[in-house]
């Protein structure tokens, strides 16, 4: 599944064209980025919540070469599924 | 910032739609995306990330607190890998 997908999903729902859909479908995501970018943690009930961690520098090794180098540091995005969202889940068996 | 609060940015920033009709939307596109993973498929929302489902073995365990070895079944969890736009976005300065 695409935002092509989540497009024709909610096409027609509301009243919305194709365009409009579009757009709503880009601004939902934005809106979560920009929330994400800021350090803010984003929490859907019924979905899960995105939360931002820092990780510190730390020495790391190129499992190509061998080769030591330094990590720097950075923030990563860590998602937990909601409690109802990951029974939903663990029934599944494609 | 919540579900509310995200429905309220949504409606402010789209013009000629009511909250309650960006409620249903916003509601309708996490349902879509909960649906199509419970049926097995890969969400790939690009620039932002792709949640698939990975495969868990059977695994022995032991209960830290008796000792007493328990059988964890096989189950399926949820894996979100975040996308290149929203990485770099995270680490720009």
């Amino acid at each position: 599944m695409t935002k092509a997908d989540l497009v024709d999903i909610i096409f027609g729902k509301v009243g919305l064209s194709k365009i409009e859909s579009q757009n709503i479908i880009e601004m939902i995501f934005d809106t979560i980025k920009a929330t994400l970018v800021e350090g803010e943690s984003v929490k859907v009930s019924g979905f899960g919540t995105f939360n931002v961690k820092k990780k510190n520098a730390r020495r790391g090794r190129n499992p190509k070469t061998g080769d030591e180098l330094q990590i720097t540091p950075r923030r990563v995005i860590t998602f937990r599924a909601s409690n109802h969202f990951k029974d939903m889940i663990e029934k599944t068996d494609a | 910032m919540t579900k509310s609060v995200l429905i309220d940015k949504v409606a402010e920033r789209v013009e000629g739609l009511t909250r309650k009709q960006t409620e249903i939307i916003v509601e309708t596109v996490f349902d879509g995306i909960k649906e199509a993973l419970a049926k097995g498929e890969k969400i790939e929302i690009r620039g932002f990330g792709n949640f698939r489902l990975k495969q868990r073995k059977p695994r022995k365990a032991r209960n830290p607190k008796t000792g007493e070895g328990v059988d964890v079944p096989a189950k399926r969890v949820l894996h979100f890998k975040v996308g290149k736009a929203l990485r770099d976005a995270l680490n720009a300065q």
